[in-house]
């Protein structure tokens, strides 16, 4: 993909995953270039009493910081951030983050359209959704939020995906851009 | 799929609530508010956010409906189990050594975590002289809140955080069962006050030895998060504790420095 005009401060990366995902953001956190400079945003339906093992595991993995996002923590380029169990995660307009504990959304939270639409609206035409392996429909409305604000959305080939439901239900109702295999996603983020 | 409620719109929304009804919105975080305003919109099938406005502008029953469905009401009893396992363990004993003790809820909501922690006073034998201020900006909630009354479908999970943060009696014996609803004991309830307060607009109200306000910060900005941990501060007596949500911090604050974390959950003690 060529480079736009936008600065990468004003691009963010959205990645939204369930069922038989976790495998899949493993290998990207792994092979995502440290020198990346834009921020990502990783969001795993995940139990809502799960510790903070997880954002621990994925920083054992990741050449890049990891952060489970904190309340109002500014979104700071280069920096990968989990979504904490139990909170939806917002973005907001002047780059930072804010939680919501409202009703779960697709019977999740986090739910992963709650940040796409909200990062969307935020980062406009620098938003990048990816939606990988997952046995619901949660971020297919998300991605098309970004894709209405002029934002790449790109999913996990849904052959290659443990769970399938998910990206292909993203390829049924939308136009995705991008069906990436597992092995050219980190190379895809690092290209933008 | 575009909102219909944009920046714009949002923001005349809220002028409107202030000017008209004199709740101030204006400094809570944006993008979730927006989310609940386009929220109400669908729930209420509005053909038009001109009719939502109107709607707004000219019923106050509607505008008091607003206001609570834009606010966040979720809640549950006992939720962070070791959260409560904290107050059982660190706080409570400290608080067991005061001749009378006073709590504020702030933003209690359904009332959920009140009556948890009236369950834990109790078992610590501190409920007789313990006094709960529970405040919240929506009438509504506070009524549901006195009395006592939830879902029994949601007993199971509530029993096994209570399991989960140190609880040693049988659950079920703090409430009696009735077709789909559990009712709570009186005396849990004899113990509180129920009251609106908005932290927004109005001041401090009394001293306090705990102040318990969870996952109520994370809807505000951060300069009004400021503003509140100041009110906070004004209410709460020297050595008393602040309680906050396991996603939120007075760390970065105005008052930080005169409080410090003495646990490993989110509580901190005024300590100057």
């Amino acid at each position: 993909m060529a480079k736009d005009s936008l600065r990468d401060e004003e691009k963010l990366v959205v990645i939204g995953g369930s069922a038989g995902s976790l495998p899949v953001i493993m290998f990207i956190l792994q092979h995502l270039k440290p020198t990346l400079r834009i921020p990502v945003v990783v969001v795993l339906h995940r139990k809502s009493d799960s510790d903070s093992s997880l954002s621990t595991l994925m920083a054992h993995r990741a050449k890049l910081v990891v952060k489970e996002a904190d309340d109002k923590d500014p979104i700071i380029p280069g920096m990968i951030y989990l979504a904490p169990p139990d909170y939806h995660l917002l973005v907001e307009r002047d780059k930072h983050f804010s939680l919501d504990d409202s009703e779960k959304i697709n019977y999740s939270r986090p739910s992963i359209d709650v940040t796409f639409e909200s990062a969307a609206e935020a980062y406009g035409k620098g938003t990048v959704g990816i939606l990988l392996s997952g046995a619901n429909a949660d971020g297919v409305d998300g991605l098309q939020v970004i894709q209405e604000h002029g934002g790449i959305i790109a999913v996990q080939d849904p052959s290659s995906a443990q769970v399938p439901y998910m990206p292909q239900a993203a390829v049924n109702q939308l136009k995705v851009e991008r069906i990436l295999g597992i092995q050219d996603i980190p190379g895809f983020i690092d290209s933008l | 799929m575009d909102n219909a409620i944009g920046e714009q719109e949002m923001a005349l929304l809220l002028s409107d609530l202030l000017e008209l009804y004199g709740y101030d919105f204006t400094d809570y975080a944006k993008a979730s508010l927006k989310r609940r305003l386009n929220r109400l919109f669908t729930l209420d099938r509005f053909p038009s956010f001109a009719e939502l406005r109107y709607q707004v502008r000219n019923d106050a029953e509607y505008a008091r409906r607003c206001v609570e469905q834009i606010t966040v009401n979720v809640t549950e009893m006992f939720r962070d189990p070791a959260f409560y396992h904290a107050l059982r363990t660190e706080v409570l004993p400290v608080l067991a050594t005061y001749p009378f003790i006073r709590i504020w809820h702030a933003g209690c909501s359904t009332g959920e975590e009140v009556y948890s922690m009236a369950i834990l006073l109790k078992e610590a034998n501190l409920l007789h002289k313990s006094l709960l201020y529970a405040t919240d900006i929506n009438t509504q909630v506070l009524q549901k809140a006195a009395t006592g009354i939830f879902p029994l479908s949601q007993m199971k999970q509530y029993s096994e955080n209570y399991i989960a943060s140190g609880g040693k009696e049988d659950f079920s014996s703090y409430y009696t069962a009735s077709y789909n609803s559990a009712k709570f004991d009186e005396e849990l309830s004899r113990r509180m006050v129920f009251s609106t307060h908005n932290l927004v607009s109005e001041s401090s109200f009394n001293q306090f030895q705990l102040i318990m306000c969870r996952n109520v910060l994370i809807y505000f900005e951060k300069e009004l998060q400021g503003r509140v941990f100041a009110l906070f501060d004004e209410s709460l007596e020297k050595l008393g504790y602040l309680a906050v949500g396991s996603k939120e911090t007075i760390k970065f604050s105005p008052i930080a420095n005169r409080y410090r974390q003495e646990s490993k959950e989110k509580i901190w003690r005024k300590i100057h």
